[in-house]
C-alpha cells in the first residue's frame, strides 16, 4: 500500500499540518509501511459482523438539564495565547 | 529514616495513622529521593511543593489535568499549559487526602511504548538506566520502582500502564473500560483510554483503584462498579479456572527468558490451586495490532484537532489564521503524534473509511466476541505482558512498526474493553518480567486475588538490584 506525495499533502491539509520537506519524505516511506501493516484487517471477510465503536453496552446517557457552576470567563481565557477583552484573539482569515 | 524504596503505600498509611511519622516527613522523604535519583532517571516533568496535610503522596502521569499544576502530556504544544480545573480522578484523590508529588513523564500524548517520544527527553529504567522504562507511562512506573513515589496513576490506551509496569517490575492495572472517569484527562483514543493505578503491591493497586473507580456525571461513559473492590488476602486459588491462550504465550518475538519466567509463574498458579486450561484467541492476536493501529490513530486524529493555537498551549507566529493553525501544529507536535494524525486522517477520509476504519471496527467485534466466549467458562487469562524485557534506549526509535510490536500482547484485551493486571513474576537477564492477567468486564477482584497470591508465593524483590 503506497501513498504518493499528492495524497500525503492532501491528508496533511485535511489534518491542518504544515509539513516541512524533510518530514514529507520521511512520512511517505513510514506511512506506506504502516498502511501496509494495518491493511491486514482486510484479510477477514466480515460482511455480516456489526462494528464496535465502544466496548460498553451504554447508549444515550441523559442527565437533568440543571445549571451548575462552570468556569468564569477569566478562567476560560487564562491559557489563551492571545486575548482581547473577553475574547480569544486569532489572526485574520486569509484568502481561502 | 523512611526507606522509600521498600515502603508500601499501605505501610505508609499505617505509619501516618499511628502518628509514627508525619505527613510532612513522608512527603519530604520522597522529595529527597527525587532530588537524589531523578537527575539520572527523569521520571518527573514537574515536582510539586508540599501543600500540607497527612495524606499519602502520589505521582500522576502528565496527561492527567491538575488545577494550578502544569500539564503537558509530554508535548511542546502544551508547554506552559496550567489547567484551571482538576480531573475527576485528581479531585477524588484529594478528597481522600492524597497529595500530589509531581507529574510524571510520558510519550507525547501517551503515544509510544518507551517514553522516548516525550518532547522533554526520555525516562530511564531504574533497573538499568541504559534501557527504557516502557511506555507510554514510563515516568510513573519508573518513579514507583525507584522509590520516587509510593504509587502513581497512569493511563492506558493499548498497554501504557501494563507494559511499563512489566518492564519496571511493579504492579499496574488497566481497569475495565468505563469504571474510571476520564474527565480532565488529555484524550488520545476515547473508546480505549482508561486511567489506572501503578503500585508496588497488588493490595496497594487494589486500594488505589477503589479510590478512583465509579460513575462520574462529567464522563458519560462511566458506570458504577457492580461490586465493591475487595482487598486481596491469602494465597489460595482453588475454584478458579485460568486460561492460557496459546497465541498470547507462543507469539513470535517473545524472548525465551520471558517465556521461562511466565511458565514458572503459571505452574505456581496451579500449585496454589487454580485449574489451568489451554485455550485459543486465534484472531485477536493475529489481527489485534492492525485493528488497534487503525482505531487509535483515527480517534487520535479527531481528539488532537483541538490543538490549534487558539485557546491554550503553543501558538506559532503567523499573519493569517489557516497558516497559524498549520504552523502551530507542525511546530508543536512531535513525530509520533504527526504520524498517527496522518494515518488516522487517511483512514477516516472519503474513499478509505470503509476499508480501514469501518473494517477495523468489525474486527474489534470479532476480538470482543472471542474474549467473551472464553470468559463463559474461564475466570482469567494469563500470558506475558510484554514480549521482551526492557530494551535499550534508541533500539526501536527509527522503526515505528518495531515499536508498535511492543504492545502485541496487551492490545487485544484493551480492544475488548477488559481489565488487565501486570504483576512481576521474575527476572530475565537481570530485568523484570511481567505476568499479564486479563479478566472479564468488572473482574478486577479476581485479578487482584490471583496477582496477590502470586506475589506472596513468589516473593519477588521489587527493588532494582542496583539500588538495593
Amino acid at each position: 500500500m503506497a501513498i504518493d506525495r499528492e495524497q500525503l499533502l492532501h491528508v496533511a491539509r485535511l489534518a491542518r499540518l504544515e509539513l516541512r520537506e524533510d518530514e514529507i519524505e520521511r512520512l511517505e516511506a513510514q506511512l506506506g509501511a504502516i498502511l501496509a501493516a494495518v491493511s491486514k484487517v482486510s484479510e477477514l471477510d466480515l460482511g455480516e459482523v456489526p462494528p464496535t465503536a465502544h466496548p460498553l453496552d451504554v447508549v444515550n446517557v441523559w442527565q437533568d438539564d440543571e445549571p451548575r457552576p462552570c468556569l468564569t470567563v477569566e478562567e476560560a481565557l487564562a491559557n489563551a495565547p492571545e486575548r482581547e477583552g473577553g475574547f480569544f484573539k486569532v489572526p485574520p482569515g486569509g484568502a481561502a | 529514616m523512611i526507606d522509600t524504596l521498600r515502603l508500601t503505600a499501605e505501610e505508609a498509611k499505617g505509619l501516618v495513622e499511628r502518628r509514627e511519622i508525619s505527613g510532612a516527613e513522608l512527603f519530604a522523604a520522597y522529595r529527597a529521593a527525587i532530588d537524589e535519583r531523578d537527575g539520572e532517571l527523569h521520571c518527573y516533568l514537574h515536582v510539586c511543593e508540599d501543600c500540607g496535610g497527612e495524606g499519602i503522596p502520589i505521582a500522576l502521569k502528565d496527561v492527567i489535568g491538575t488545577k494550578g499544576i502544569p500539564t503537558t502530556a509530554g508535548s511542546r504544544i502544551l508547554e506552559g499549559y496550567v489547567p484551571v480545573y482538576d480531573a475527576t480522578v485528581v479531585a477524588r484523590l484529594k478528597a481522600h487526602g492524597l497529595r500530589i508529588l509531581g507529574k510524571t513523564n510520558t510519550d507525547e500524548f501517551a503515544m509510544g511504548s518507551s517514553t522516548e517520544n516525550s518532547a522533554y527527553g526520555p525516562t530511564r529504567n531504574p533497573w538499568d538506566p541504559s534501557r527504557v522504562p516502557g511506555g507510554s507511562g514510563g515516568g510513573s512506573a519508573a518513579a514507583v520502582s525507584a522509590g520516587l513515589a509510593p504509587w502513581a496513576l497512569g493511563s492506558d490506551t493499548g498497554g501504557s500502564i501494563k507494559q511499563p509496569s512489566a518492564l519496571c517490575g511493579n504492579v499496574g492495572l488497566r481497569p475495565t473500560y468505563g469504571t474510571v472517569s476520564r474527565y480532565g484527562i488529555v484524550a488520545f483514543a476515547s473508546s480505549l483510554d482508561q486511567v489506572g493505578p501503578v503500585a508496588r503491591t497488588v493490595r496497594d493497586c487494589a486500594y488505589l483503584y477503589s479510590l478512583i473507580a465509579g460513575r462520574d456525571p462529567c464522563d458519560a461513559t462511566t458506570v458504577e462498579l457492580p461490586q465493591p473492590v475487595a482487598l486481596p488476602e491469602g494465597e489460595d486459588l482453588h475454584g478458579l479456572r485460568i486460561g492460557v491462550p496459546r497465541e498470547l504465550n507462543e507469539a513470535e518475538g517473545i524472548e525465551p527468558g520471558v517465556t521461562a519466567a511466565v511458565q514458572a509463574a503459571i505452574e505456581l498458579l496451579a500449585e496454589l490451586g487454580a485449574e489451568l486450561e489451554e485455550c485459543s484467541l486465534p484472531r485477536s492476536v493475529a489481527y489485534g495490532l492492525a485493528c488497534y493501529y487503525l482505531i487509535a490513530p483515527a480517534e487520535a486524529s479527531s481528539n488532537l484537532a483541538r490543538y490549534d493555537g487558539v485557546r491554550y498551549g503553543y501558538r506559532a507566529a503567523a499573519s493569517e489564521r489557516l497558516e497559524m493553525y498549520e504552523r502551530t501544529r507542525d511546530e508543536g507536535f512531535g513525530d509520533e503524534p504527526k504520524r498517527r494524525i496522518m494515518v488516522g486522517t487517511y483512514a477516516l477520509s472519503a474513499g478509505y473509511y470503509d476499508a480501514y476504519y469501518g473494517q477495523a471496527q468489525k474486527v474489534r467485534t470479532v476480538i470482543k466476541r472471542e474474549h467473551d466466549a472464553l470468559f463463559e467458562r474461564l475466570d482469567a487469562l494469563v500470558s506475558p505482558t510484554s514480549p521482551t524485557v526492557a530494551f535499550p534506549l534508541g533500539a526501536r526509535v527509527a522503526d515505528p512498526l518495531a515499536m508498535y510490536l511492543s504492545d502485541l500482547l496487551t492490545i487485544p484485551s484493551c480492544l475488548a474493553g477488559l481489565p488487565g493486571l501486570s504483576v512481576p513474576c521474575g527476572l530475565s537477564e537481570g530485568l523484570p518480567v511481567g505476568l499479564q492477567i486479563v479478566g472479564p468486564r468488572f473482574g478486577e477482584n479476581t485479578l487482584f486475588r490471583i496477582g496477590h497470591a502470586l506475589e506472596r508465593a513468589l516473593g519477588f524483590e521489587a527493588v532494582p538490584e542496583r539500588l538495593r
